[in-house]
């Protein structure tokens, strides 16, 4: 195990971390202000992912795909919000549950029937095409750099957003007692919309991102929707900050554990018992992690005060 | 009149047609084939190459298999073995079948497999071929025009082998088939294994992996990422200035995924019984006639369901068009006396093909398509490892 592959594999953990945040942002918003389970902020960044795919392939540019993505998928945020969630706020979690998975059923289809079955791919822009060695034999994409830059700098503005603007002080108002920021004369119900916007932008904006370097298909959010949820019970619901610190240390839990676990084991057992043992462990590591600091702290690390 | 024509119309005509129909129906027999493939879900383009392929033979047939009218079911088996039984039932019982064909993957088939051959009907899948039913539990009534699951993967451990190659890096994600290919690549690749590494099923960023390979530094690497996840190592693989290491894949780099991994994929190597370069004149009509109709590349899930609907055909007619004849069906289905897309092509004693097998190579055709093209042959006449556990008599 060398320095060198540590540093990457830090980088890589770095990179998934960031991701995470960028979709547990809107989603412990959600949560947090609304009270509200929406197991469809998966297929949201899905969307995100092929309206970028779509506009970039029309334009011939990825940022000006980019560019037509996020309002697009602001305004099908938006759409939905109207359409489907607005009527399910004052209902019970389940029927939230089984609504917003029903959404998921619905889109993963649909975009199938717009975009075909076959995953579509996106062309990394030229500008940020090139590759830095950072060990022997190892390109690492500028491109992935670019993700980790722009998620930090998300992660900034909306840490700006949240604690120095007066729709940042509603927010978190609306994270500690929404109905005594409505009964203070607030407009709760477009206070909702806007947060809703922005977090199903948020995941559009990740999904846009990612589309250069994954394959853009049908049910491409559903994984990581688990992980988002780990995310935000880990950093507390509602919390931003929560959110951020939380992915970071479930994108390096996991691609450090499953890098260096196997190897680490070793020194303790024999190598192929080692091999064994961590091929288990490893995807349980984030879940043990989860475990572990809910035991300590049961509402997250940060918690909204309540 | 009109009074008339309003009365007379509806009672008379489907009279009259029902008249018709079973007139032709007592002078000859109908055949019925039930499709069962993936058409939804990730994994669709298979099912939906097969079923491509499938109409296409028989809409050249003019729309007869063995000279019998044939009307073909489709069904989507949604990649769930409780949701193929049940609409394989739904085949068998309901819409009476005389053929199923499918599925494309392992494990609806290890579901649908007693179903079907404990019925009337005979099962043919034209791609999944699990070791199993190719062993002590194969039956007279299932046959496979594709391979036995192991053989893509063994044409790549050969190849390895005879190239020289010393240290080979396996990765494939943490299932059944990934673990079954593992075993598959060192049946006959005896040099040292790096590392065996297997990700979790559906994983689609493989940095983390590649950093590990990049620090291995092996002589090839071998791989099974069928779908999406091919798509994604495939790309990332080569944005990580990894092409260098020879890219030895089985279902990852084919007809289904160069579509989206374009140049990326270019030069990477695969294994397989078929490619869309197959140098003989039934293979080179079928590709035209694909791409006229279907307006891509066909991949070898289209070519083997193409084969199994000529099968079918043969069979038939070597039964004299009677359907009801399972005997004569089955030893018809047994000779395979068809000219196979593949060009060498027999059905072996377990009903699993005995054929060829190629190294592939992705490239770029002069039109701009991707494709995959034959570079070696890497067996001649091969017979799956397991078909000496099957009691069947030939």
């Amino acid at each position: 195990m060398s320095f060198t592959l540590l540093a990457v594999q830090t980088l890589n953990g770095l990179q998934l971390g960031v991701l995470l945040f960028l979709i547990a942002a809107g989603l412990t918003l959600v949560f947090g202000v609304m009270d509200f389970i929406n197991l469809a902020h998966g297929v949201q960044y899905m969307v995100g992912a092929y309206l970028a795919a779509m506009f970039s392939t029309l334009t011939g540019n990825f940022f000006l795909g980019l560019m037509l993505a996020l309002p697009t998928a602001l305004a099908f945020g938006w759409f939905l919000e109207i359409l489907i969630f607005r009527h399910l706020y004052g209902r019970d979690h389940l029927d939230q549950v089984l609504a917003t998975f029903g959404i998921i059923l619905f889109l993963n289809q649909a975009v199938k029937v717009v975009w075909g079955a076959a995953p579509l791919s996106v062309e990394i822009p030229q500008i940020l095409s090139g590759s830095i060695r950072l060990m022997d034999g190892l390109l690492y994409p500028v491109y992935r750099l670019a993700i980790i830059g722009s998620g930090l700098a998300v992660a900034v503005l909306l840490g700006v957003l949240v604690s120095r603007t007066r729709i940042g002080m509603l927010v978190r108002a609306g994270a500690a007692n929404a109905s005594m920021v409505s009964a203070l004369g607030v407009d709760i119900g477009r206070l909702f919309m806007i947060v809703f916007g922005f977090g199903a932008m948020l995941a559009g904006f990740a999904g846009a991102m990612v589309a250069p370097i994954l394959s853009v298909e049908p049910g491409m959010g559903d994984n990581l929707l688990i992980l988002t949820f780990v995310v935000i019970v880990i950093g507390g619901i509602g919390s931003i900050r929560g959110a951020f610190v939380a992915a970071i240390m479930v994108g390096l839990v996991d691609t450090l554990g499953r890098s260096f676990g196997p190897v680490l084991l070793r020194a303790v057992m024999d190598p192929s018992a080692a091999a064994q043992t961590g091929r288990a462990l490893a995807p349980m590591l984030i879940y043990i992690l989860m475990a572990a600091i809910l035991f300590f702290r049961p509402a997250g690390l940060f918690p909204a005060k309540r | 009149m009109r009074l008339t024509t309003k009365f007379v119309l509806p009672v008379v005509l489907p009279v009259l047609a029902l008249a018709l129909s079973s007139g032709f129906a007592a002078a000859q027999e109908k055949l019925k084939v039930g499709i069962m493939v993936t058409l939804s879900g990730p994994s669709a383009v298979l099912g939906q190459q097969a079923r491509d392929g499938f109409q296409l033979a028989v809409k050249q047939l003019g729309g007869k298999l063995g000279g019998l009218d044939t009307e073909v079911v489709v069904v989507d088996d949604e990649l769930k073995p409780d949701v193929a039984v049940t609409k394989v039932r739904g085949l068998i019982d309901r819409d009476q079948v005389n053929f199923v064909v499918g599925p494309i993957f392992s494990n609806v088939l290890q579901a649908i497999h007693k179903p079907v051959i404990d019925s009337n009907a005979f099962l043919i899948s034209p791609n999944a071929g699990t070791s199993n039913f190719a062993g002590a539990q194969c039956s007279p009534n299932f046959f496979v025009t594709s391979y036995q699951n192991d053989q893509n993967h063994e044409v790549l451990g050969k190849y390895a082998q005879d190239k020289g190659f010393k240290r080979v890096f396996l990765m494939t994600p943490n299932y059944q088939a990934g673990r079954d290919s593992m075993a598959g690549f060192k049946r006959h690749f005896k040099g040292e294994v790096v590392a065996e590494l297997y990700t979790p099923l559906g994983q689609l960023d493989f940095s983390a992996e590649l950093a590990q390979i990049a620090a291995a530094k092996p002589d090839a690497l071998f791989t099974f990422m069928p779908g999406g996840m091919g798509v994604n190592l495939v790309r990332q693989y080569r944005q990580a200035g990894l092409a260098s290491t020879p890219f030895l894949s089985a279902f990852t780099v084919d007809e289904s995924t160069l579509p989206a991994q374009q140049d990326a994929a270019l030069g990477f190597f695969g294994g397989a019984n078929w490619a869309p370069n197959m140098d003989n004149p039934q293979s080179k009509a079928f590709v035209a006639a694909y791409e006229a109709a279907y307006n891509s590349v066909p991949g070898t899930y289209a070519m083997q369901a193409y084969d199994a609907a000529l099968m079918i055909d043969a069979a038939i007619k070597s039964a004299g068009g009677k359907v009801s004849d399972r005997n004569a069906v089955r030893s018809g289905l047994r000779k395979a006396d068809f000219k196979s897309l593949r060009g060498d092509f027999k059905i072996g004693v377990n009903g699993y093909p005995i054929q060829d097998f190629y190294l592939v190579q992705a490239a770029r055709r002069a039109d701009g398509k991707l494709q995959t093209e034959i570079r070696e042959k890497i067996f001649d006449d091969y017979v799956d490892v397991y078909a000496k556990d099957c009691k069947l008599a030939g």
